[in-house]
């Protein structure tokens, strides 16, 4: 973390800061002083002084503040003074506790590091496969699952429309546990270009393809056109015979898995739109915010979770 | 100086209470004004462009902020969660400050990068779409409203007089550059850039 605290009063706002407050307490007390009273003894003939003021023959006395009142008093400026000399409060001074938010907050997350950096240390020891097997360490991954990567694929991880389920065996980016650390760690970018130049007829046929591919019901005329497109087209990614290829994200198209399928939607719907517009599915990088550690573990938990179903 | 006199002018009471008052604010408030921490940007920090500036008056118009705080506090439950505690200096061309004070949903102060673009059109869209369990209301008039960015320059005008760095060049593009987008759009756009000037926030 940076030191983005430091002391950068200076001298005369520091010294304006230290003047303001001292005085305002040294003003304080000086009124506190100032209008004391102390003598309030009756006079020989009894009598007390009042302030003058009278309603209806009613005088208002004139007494000193009662002695716990005054004390308090003195006690709050006791108070404000030893704060001020612990504590940062005067200007540039530090105080004698050497006290910053900043320190408070290092101070902190050392204290959790001790406890935690070991128990992560361990983990990360153990390969993936078996770390995936141990139920206390999923445990612990299950809660950073759903902390970091519920929001998207949901907390039971079959995704949703556009985000892709993790419990079956379909993978955009392969599911080996290198090929997951690698995509929690630097993030995915999906890059399914937009088509449209291809036209509608192109499309429609290419759609139809595809359908075909996954054993969809599908038009076997227009499908046979499509498939001299799709050689010369999509089979740079999508492989001859649309099997995908997850060294570049490219999906199988033959296992009728469709991560742009919205609810209700028909499958054709989905890909001519596909087709069309392309789409961009991006993962963000998860390494900045969990750290390498807590992405081991992670990956652990989303290999572990073929094991379960 | 007699009490008996300051009890009997109301003016005088009032501007001797004046004085008393800002005692505090005299000592706590205006050294801030002259300070480097919060009057100096954080090395790397932009003003916000004219699609991102558009979609941050789009998250006030929504009382976004009413729900969401952007303030991460240096408390270490807060760092693990959102990431690097909140400091003056990316702060320093916000006018007004969008800190927030209440957390019915989740900071937002580092939110950019976190999720994908198509993630923040679908929840704004319908929330529960992406997590059931949200009571965040939904927001889908911002696909159909588009921006005509005629208010725009004026907007840019005005920080920049607030001392937000813009150039003669920004304001003259700034129409052109938002005219006919969706307001979903610039609503991503800012948030997607919401903390992401600290280098090294974990």
């Amino acid at each position: 973390m940076n030191n983005l605290w430091g002391d950068s009063l200076s001298g005369f706002w520091s010294a304006w800061i230290i003047i303001i407050t001292l005085g305002t307490i040294a003003l304080s007390v000086w009124i506190l002083l100032a209008n004391r009273r102390t003598d309030k003894t009756p006079d020989a003939e009894g009598n007390v002084e009042t302030t003058g003021h009278a309603a209806d023959g009613i005088e208002e006395y004139d007494n000193p503040l009662p002695k716990w009142w005054f004390q308090l008093f003195i006690l709050t400026v006791v108070f404000a003074l030893g704060y001020l000399v612990l504590y940062p409060g005067l200007g540039n001074y530090a105080g004698v506790l050497g006290w910053t938010q900043e320190g408070q907050w290092e101070e902190e997350v050392a204290q959790a590091e001790e406890r935690f950096t070991p128990i992560f240390a361990q983990y990360q020891e153990i390969p993936i496969p078996e770390l995936a097997e141990d139920s206390e360490a999923m445990q612990v991954a299950e809660r950073i699952f759903q902390n970091n990567c519920a929001v998207c694929h949901g907390s039971n991880a079959q995704g949703g429309y556009g985000f892709p389920n993790l419990t079956d065996d379909d993978w955009l980016y392969g599911g080996e546990p290198d090929n997951i650390v690698q995509t929690l760690t630097n993030g995915r970018n999906g890059n399914m270009p937009a088509w449209q130049q291809l036209g509608q007829n192109n499309i429609e046929n290419l759609t139809q393809y595809v359908l075909s591919l996954s054993e969809e019901e599908h038009d076997a005329e227009r499908a046979a056109s499509g498939e001299s497109t799709f050689m010369a087209v999509c089979a740079a990614c999508h492989g001859p015979s649309g099997t995908g290829n997850t060294a570049l994200g490219a999906p199988n198209l033959t296992d009728n898995i469709w991560l742009y399928l919205a609810p209700g939607q028909e499958v054709g719907d989905s890909i001519r739109q596909t087709l069309r517009n392309g789409r961009n599915g991006h993962m963000p990088a998860q390494a900045a915010y969990i750290g390498e550690e807590r992405v081991h573990l992670v990956a652990a938990y989303v290999y572990s979770l073929r094991l379960t179903d | 100086m007699k009490h008996e006199i300051v009890e009997k002018n109301v003016g005088l009471l009032a501007v001797l209470i004046l004085v008393v008052i800002s005692f505090a604010g005299l000592a706590e408030v205006v050294p801030l004004f002259f300070q480097k921490q919060t009057t100096e940007p954080v090395e790397g920090l932009e003003p916000l462009s004219a699609l991102e500036l558009e979609g941050r008056d789009i998250y006030r118009r929504e009382g976004c902020v009413g729900c969401h705080s952007q303030m991460v506090r240096p408390f270490r439950a807060e760092t693990e969660r959102y990431g690097h505690y909140n400091v003056a200096g990316e702060q320093v061309y916000e006018h007004n400050f969008l800190w927030g004070s209440k957390r019915t949903g989740p900071d937002l102060a580092r939110v950019g990068g976190r999720y994908s673009d198509d993630w923040h059109r679908a929840h704004l869209y319908n929330p529960r779409d992406v997590v059931p369990e949200s009571i965040m209301p939904a927001y889908p008039w911002l696909f159909e409203n588009t921006l005509d960015g005629d208010a725009t320059p004026r907007k840019m005008r005005t920080l920049r007089q607030l001392g937000v760095p813009y150039t003669d060049e920004d304001i003259a593009n700034a129409t052109a550059d938002v005219r006919g987008t969706q307001e979903i759009t610039a609503l991503v756009a800012y948030l997607q850039q919401l903390g992401t000037v600290l280098e090294g926030t974990r």
